[in-house]
């Protein structure tokens, strides 16, 4: 590790915090149905939206009615998108004249991208035409990402209001989402990634004389457009097959900061949101606190494993310095490598700039741990707050009772109803990535599939699914996931990680809405502290550590220590 | 206040009978059926069952059996443990019960053929009551049935229902109507209209909820036991996805050992300690001589808010006291004193007799009734508002201003020396909150006495503890603004409701429910019926009415009106002994993992051993160790699920600090010394 390293981390993270608390305000009005910046402009293109599609915006819809009608409306964006992928060959902007997709993978790809999960078990350069690419997976990164906001502000809307019965409508926080969030900051930063070099263009490929003289073709397309709101959308599914690690992806360290802020500023703004909506900005800072505490330990864990390298290549001569640079591009470098892996996978983003299957074990657990943990520090767009306050609910349950009184937080009385859901939504994680990958460790088609023997085909496996569960989306690298069983469990284990959390959040919401909001006195449990952000941080961390400590000792923990040992597969 | 209690035994635990017969009871509590209501607990028996079936395979086919018979053995202890800890529970209560019981034994009634005729009755088995029945209880019968008394003054002895032997008066009318049957007429007659019918008594009720038998899971319970279901089930996924990820590694686990990691994974102890604490709660409030109608009134006073407190009797004493004695100018201190308790000699109430104090205390004049030979004293009236004496030519007045000076212009029309300074002194009283009692002779005001209520000396100091668990105190009492205000500053309460009629106080209640705040009140008259049963605790007093005894959700057997304050205080510990086991409960689990997780995959995985950072002695002995940890930890904490976790009124934030330190730091450091200490006995003894 070096202090240029920690350095550039630092500054990343200060860029981020920087642009989030404006742009939470921002936010915290826009949903408030206030006047803000962009009002004069984007407000009558809003009012002939909802003219068109013959919505009232005062009209609120109850939780049930809310969620019912995101489950309609992601529903019609699977079957839209698996239409767009099994008829690809029949439709127009296909210069390479790529073929339809196999039903198992066009499933795999609508799940995968309605989801806001984008694992791709194809090569994007080598199967998507520019039309599935734009009209398909762009517009879903953007759908997708409005989706994960709406119900985030729903469940703060929830938290926020007393004996209410309803928490806002869907229609009308997806358009603003869009309209007013993802729309300008995917303008701005895709011209901003054009200027460093990311290509945006119709054409499917140039050719290039190499100093050979040699004929190479290079694949490129509207790259910039849809790599800006990947990133900002916590989608993560790149253009091309190895992502970000693409030079026209992300071509300079400067661009790779740019992709990291554009991650976390979203996920970041709207905790900042969260406090200015519930009217108690202490709150949202103790949060803050505790995205900031995992997610910094997380990235100095793979910077520390990742420098410290491999002790039997050391031992044959390597440079101790370089670290372990296998799978990692030269232009970024250790640190923002690691920083990548740990934001992608706190976050639920899933590009990748390095292979995460190339890291360290132990480095490379770092990701699949934060994934595991429910990717909630901060998390995917939306996604990542109501799950960190599904976490923050168990926790107040828990050793709330010890303060002497009926646990309470943010003023809302937090009791069976409350726990059946938030525990239903937790039990989602553990069944899908342990259920699948206990089942998968012993088929031998899934194991067709694998990419090596010994521990690290466990990892393998584990974060196949911890990814798809997750809806990250990342991959390990080694897995051939490309086969009907990993195409449909891993489709499954996208949908459950998806809907069947969000159906009991939503329920959470719709209790908690009905419920008055109690005034707090120094009887309350402090929800705003240093205790209760050591606090939640040790739920997630304990919680999140039972559950899969065993699966990863088999794979991860197990490799590292033979690993130490000098043993290899 | 009295805090004896008629069951209350020595010994803070539990006698050898009790052990004895609760060890029984765990026996029978192994019925599958009724462990089904502790998910936990039920699943830890049908693993142990299966285990059981194991090791009769193993049995059968001749395979080595002494770790598989260790593994099985414990599984069932730790079943049998917390069957115990809840009989232990229960079986406390069920003492009290017995004793209950024995008042209960069937008595007969003298029913009234005609209610209205006293001499007319038939004499009938109190079971055969019916609601409405009237009946003549006489001193020296045990009262049938519980009732109003609708004619006559009794004496009657409550020991059987409140421990404490001193009789009480019962009368027809006002707030002391009611009687509970199984109490005893010690003098005198009444005639009392059934309104319980049997069966459904207050004693009857009092014996099932001591019992336990009506015991349903509250509020928190059960929210708190969808959790320990939810932790359960995320270990059972855990438990069974390594079935196949250890065959992946070449670690292929037995069931037992799988068993035996799911079971000290699954949050056995507070699964186990939970309905024991549950009942403890409730005996708590039994031990401090209050009834809950339901738990779920338990935990609602851990979550108040406001306590509604009557002034008289909780915050001050119950009488007003003479705490000065302003002269006129030209009248001594000392002089107006002396003619005040010559006032007050034949004054039986407790402010002619403070007034004696005040001058014995103050001035040093000792009553001497033998100068006051002769006198003939003046009993106080509602019309004249006057008492005093008339000795000789004097005639000595003291009582309400207005009527001692009306009093002085009837003996001279033209008196007018001292009335500034006497009308001076009534208003600094009545500024101070106190009451002004004038005091006269003949033609002359003499000065004004100072009568005060008194607040109770400690009372302040409790008032901060509340507001520091962030409770606010409310004082309702009839007084006017002025004197209600300068008590409440004296005492320390947040709010007060002057001139307080019970409509008020239930306009006060709901208001504050409006914003969302619990309330908890206490009151005896049929007039608090309607706040106490809108109150989300309300607090009859036994001594009160029928009519409030049904509206309230506790009835406080030694009517101590005080005692609030430590029903809600039970409520909190109820609460945090709940929540302290629940966290102590899972901080548990990062020890046992690092004891078993190496010990399954060492075979597999040499390296794994790095984890065994307890440097326990074999694979076999990690495992046995962690099982009978986890079973032997819920023994351990009984007395502490019984007791309850210590408590002190603070603000919550400290609480949690502490409890967090001592229950989730303690959680996660203990077991790594219990099982470390364990494996040493087991490796010793060449268990495994």
């Amino acid at each position: 590790m070096t202090v240029l390293g920690w350095l550039q981390i630092a500054i990343i993270l200060a860029l981020v915090v920087a642009a989030a608390v404006p742009l939470g305000g921002y936010m915290a009005r826009l949903y408030a149905g206030e006047r803000t910046l962009l009002s004069s402009v984007l407000g009558p293109v809003e009012r002939g939206l909802y003219r068109l599609a013959g919505t009232d915006p005062k009209v609120e819809q109850s939780a049930l009615g809310y969620t019912l009608a995101m489950l309609a409306f992601n529903a019609a964006g699977v079957a839209l998108l698996y239409g767009l992928l099994r008829l690809q060959g029949l439709l127009p902007f296909n210069p390479l004249g790529f073929g339809s997709l196999s039903p198992d993978l066009a499933f795999n790809t609508a799940v995968s991208f309605v989801t806001n999960t984008n694992w791709q078990s194809y090569g994007g350069e080598t199967t998507m035409s520019l039309f599935s690419q734009m009209a398909g997976l762009t517009v879903q990164n953007f759908l997708s990402a409005a989706t994960g906001l709406a119900l985030a502000v729903a469940l703060v809307r929830a938290f926020a209001r007393s004996n209410a019965s309803g928490v806002g409508n869907f229609f009308v926080d997806m358009t603003r989402s869009v309209l007013y969030v993802l729309l300008p900051l995917a303008i701005i930063t895709g011209l901003a990634q054009v200027a460093m070099g990311v290509p945006q263009t119709l054409n499917a490929s140039v050719t290039a004389t190499t100093l050979e003289g040699a004929q190479q073709t290079i694949a490129m397309g509207p790259v910039a457009s849809q790599m800006a709101i990947k990133q900002l959308g916590t989608n993560g599914g790149g253009f091309f097959n190895v992502n970000a690690a693409h030079p026209f992806e992300n071509p300079t360290p400067f661009s790779n900061a740019l992709e990291i802020w554009q991650m976390l500023v979203i996920s970041m703004a709207l905790v900042f949101a969260f406090g200015r909506l519930i009217g108690d900005r202490r709150q949202a800072r103790a949060l803050v606190g505790v995205i900031a505490l995992i997610l910094v330990a997380g990235i100095a864990i793979a910077y520390w494993a990742e420098a410290a390298g491999t002790p039997s290549l050391l031992a044959a001569g390597l440079d101790p310095t370089g670290g372990n640079m296998e799978g990692k591009e030269v232009r970024f470098g250790l640190a923002a490598s690691a920083m990548f892996a740990a934001v992608t996978t706190g976050l639920s983003d899933g590009a990748v700039n390095a292979m995460h299957g190339s890291f360290t074990p132990l480095g490379g657990m770092v990701p699949m741990f934060l994934i595991q943990l429910g990717e909630i520090l901060p998390g995917g767009v939306g996604s990542g707050l109501y799950g960190l306050l599904v976490m923050a609910v168990i926790t107040v349950f828990v050793a709330g009772l010890m303060v002497g009184r009926t646990p309470e937080y943010l003023g809302k009385k937090i009791e069976a109803k409350e726990v059946k859901m938030a525990i239903l939504a937790v039990l989602i994680l553990p069944t899908a990535i342990l259920g699948f990958s206990g089942v998968a460790a012993v088929l031998p088609d899934a194991l067709a599939g694998l990419g090596n023997a010994g521990p690290h085909g466990l990892s393998e496996i584990l974060y196949a699914y911890s990814s798809a569960a997750g809806n990250n989306g990342s991959a390990f690298g080694g897995l051939s996931a490309n086969s009907p069983w990993w195409n449909t469990t891993l489709g499954l284990a996208m949908l459950l990680g998806r809907f069947a959390y969000i159906v009991p959040m939503m329920a959470i919401a719709g209790s908690l809405a009905a419920k008055p909001r109690l005034a707090a006195s120094s009887g309350t449990f402090p929800t705003h502290g240093l205790l209760f952000v050591g606090l939640l941080t040790g739920v997630i961390l304990i919680l999140g550590g039972l559950q899969f400590f065993p699966a990863l000792a088999l794979g991860p923990l197990a490799e590292q220590v033979q690993m130490l040992a000098g043993k290899t597969f | 206040m009295s805090t004896h209690t008629p069951a209350k035994t020595g010994s803070p635990f539990a006698s050898p009978e009790l052990i004895g017969r609760a060890a029984r009871d765990a026996l029978v509590k192994l019925n599958p059926v009724s462990l089904m209501r502790n998910p936990v607990i039920f699943v830890t028996e049908v693993v142990a069952a299966l285990v059981t079936v194991l090791f009769l395979r193993d049995f059968l086919v001749g395979n080595p059996l002494a770790f598989t018979g260790q593994i099985m053995a414990w599984l069932w202890f730790t079943v049998l443990f917390a069957n115990f800890a809840e009989a232990i529970a229960e079986g406390r209560g069920r003492a009290q019960a017995d004793s209950l019981r024995k008042a209960r034994t069937d008595t007969v009634a003298h029913r009234l053929r005609n209610p209205s005729d006293r001499t007319s009755v038939e004499r009938v088995s109190a079971l055969d009551l019916k609601l409405g029945d009237h009946v003549l209880v006489e001193a020296g019968d045990i009262i049938p049935g519980d009732g109003e008394i609708i004619l006559g003054i009794a004496s009657v002895n409550e020991a059987a229902i409140t421990g404490e032997s001193a009789p009480v008066i019962r009368e027809s009318g006002g707030d002391r109507s009611a009687v509970t049957g199984g109490t005893t007429v010690i003098s005198d007659w009444i005639v009392v209209r059934i309104t319980a019918a049997p069966g459904s008594s207050f004693l009857d009720r009092m014996i099932a909820l001591v019992e336990g038998a009506e015991r349903q899971k509250t509020p928190n319970e059960l929210a708190l036991t969808i959790l320990l279901v939810g932790m359960t089930l995320i270990f059972l996924i855990a438990v069974i996805s390594l079935a196949g990820l250890g065959r992946y590694s070449a670690a292929d686990v037995p069931v037992p050992v799988l068993v035996a990691l799911l079971v000290t994974l699954i949050p056995t102890t507070i699964g186990g300690l939970l309905s024991a604490i549950g009942i403890a709660g409730m005996d708590r409030l039994i031990r401090h001589n209050v009834l809950a109608m339901s738990g779920r009134a338990v935990e609602a006073a851990g979550d108040v808010d406001t306590l509604l407190l009557d002034k008289t009797g909780t915050i001050t004493f119950g009488n007003r006291m003479a705490s000065e004695i302003i002269p006129v100018p030209g009248v001594s201190e000392h002089e107006a004193a002396l003619i005040a308790v010559q006032a007050s000699l034949a004054d039986e109430t407790a402010e002619g007799r403070s007034i004696l104090e005040l001058a014995r205390e103050k001035y040093g004049i000792t009553s001497d009734a033998a100068a006051m030979a002769g006198a003939s004293f003046v009993p106080f009236t509602a019309a004249t508002r006057l008492s005093g004496v008339d000795v000789a030519d004097r005639s000595i007045r003291k009582g309400a201003v207005d009527a001692v000076k009306r009093f002085v212009h009837s003996v001279d029309a033209n008196a007018s020396t001292g009335i500034a300074a006497f009308d001076a002194a009534v208003d600094k009283i009545a500024r101070s909150g106190g009451t002004p009692l004038g005091l006269a002779e003949n033609g002359r005001l003499l000065g004004v006495i100072h009568l005060k209520d008194v607040v109770k000396p400690d009372i302040k100091e409790r008032f901060a503890e509340l507001r520091r668990m962030g409770i606010r105190t409310v004082m309702v009492t009839g007084d006017n603004p002025v004197t209600a205000a300068a008590i409440a500053s004296e005492a320390g309460v947040d709010d007060f409701i002057a001139e307080a009629t019970p409509q008020d106080k239930l306009a006060y209640i709901r208001t504050e429910q409006r914003h969302g705040r619990l309330v908890a009140m206490c009151g005896d008259g049929t007039n608090d019926a309607p706040a106490l049963a809108q109150a989300d605790v309300g607090v009859a007093m036994q001594s009160g009415t029928q009519a409030a005894r049904e509206a309230g959700n506790m009835v406080d057997l030694d009517s101590d009106p005080t005692k609030l304050i430590e029903i809600v205080g039970i409520g909190k510990q109820l609460l945090m002994t709940r929540g302290a086991l629940t966290t102590f409960s899972i901080a548990n689990d990062v020890a046992k993992y690092f004891a078993i997780i190496p010990a399954l995959f060492i075979a597999a995985i040499p390296e794994l051993g790095l984890l065994n950072v307890m440097g326990l002695h074999s694979p076999q002995s990690a495992i046995l160790s962690a099982v009978i940890f986890n079973a032997l930890i819920i023994i351990a904490l009984i007395p502490l699920a019984l007791r309850g976790v210590a408590y002190r009124a603070e603000a919550a934030g400290t609480v949690l600090a502490r409890n967090l330190a001592i229950y989730g730091g303690g959680g996660v450091i203990l077991p790594f010394i219990g099982i470390k200490l364990i494996d040493l006995a087991v490796a010793a003894l060449g268990l495994a």
